[in-house]
């Protein structure tokens, strides 16, 4: 599976998410830069890692979403490329409005940095295809501004559709329904805050990440 | 000219650095202190020629997040 991973200045989990991704597809990722108006043809999965694009300056992920770069991401996401935005990368996606909603700061106001148990909500998704629906898994979350928001209507219909994909099991940053990552109407978008690229190997203290990677490549090769 | 822009969370949506705010004023001995919002002022030197649907196009796309923001824009 041909990937890339999408870097902005201020990004800091892309090597994190290139290792990752080449330990389960055997491939290294390309790597685009911000800059870049155009992405590799054939790509099977866009990545948007974790860190603070653009300094996180005016709202995270509000800058990197304007990228030229991003509007190539849009336009792939909309042609059904598979797209995962991982923490900032999530922030993203929701600034590009191709997942509903927004993060904002942490109830808490603490910057939550710990392992996570997470419910799976949905194992029909490209993304979550080797976990089973109700199963708990453990993943790292590192961030300042996952409080997951949307209205009302909003929770109602992406919880009536199937969208939420990972919920949290405890409260972590006082996300509406407890939300940790949702995917989009088509199901080739997922945004999450947890970071699945740091539990990839038994020296990760786990691999429950790992099998996120694997059920895509399953999916999309 | 120039324009202050001035972003606040909407009502209702949680604004954990006015609570915090809030709290530090009760602390200080200050009473009387009801809910603190936080907001942003953004301010922009702009071409005087600029039409309202362009200073609005500007808060929309990229100011103000209207999923959880409102703004304010003040002419001068």
């Amino acid at each position: 599976m041909k990937t890339a991973v999408i870097v902005f200045p201020g990004s800091n989990c892309d090597r994190d998410l290139a290792v990752a991704i080449e330990s389960v597809t055997g491939r290294k990722p390309e790597m685009v830069w911000h800059g870049e108006s155009d992405l590799p043809d054939g790509l099977g999965l866009i990545a948007l890692p974790g860190g603070f694009s653009y300094g996180d300056y005016l709202r995270c992920g509000a800058i990197a979403a304007r990228s030229p770069v991003v509007r190539a991401v849009v336009e792939a996401a909309n042609r059904g490329v598979p797209v995962i935005g991982i923490c900032n990368g999530f922030q993203v996606l929701t600034e590009t409005g191709l997942l509903p909603g927004a993060l904002m700061r942490n109830e808490g106001l603490n910057f939550v940095c710990r392992d996570v148990d997470l419910t799976v909500e949905n194992s029909q998704s490209i993304f979550t295809s080797r976990y089973d629906a109700g199963e708990t898994i453990s993943i790292p979350v590192a961030h300042h501004d996952g409080n997951y928001f949307a209205d009302a209507d909003t929770l109602d219909r992406i919880e009536g559709e199937g969208r939420v994909a990972f919920r949290y099991a405890g409260s972590v940053n006082g996300s509406a329904r407890q939300i940790a990552g949702i995917v989009n109407a088509s199901g080739n978008v997922l945004g999450m805050m947890p970071h699945p690229e740091r539990k990839i190997e038994a020296a990760h203290g786990g691999t429950d990440g790992r099998r996120l990677f694997e059920g895509l490549l399953e999916a999309v090769a | 000219m120039k324009l202050r822009i001035v972003v606040t969370l909407k009502n209702g949506v949680l604004d954990p650095q006015g609570k915090a705010i809030e709290h530090a004023l009760g602390s200080l001995g200050f009473s009387g202190v009801g809910e603190v919002r936080v907001g942003k002022l953004i301010e922009l030197d702009v071409a005087d020629g600029i039409t309202d649907t362009d200073i609005d196009a500007m808060c929309t796309k990229l100011l103000a997040n209207t999923v959880i923001e409102n703004y304010r824009v003040e002419k001068q």
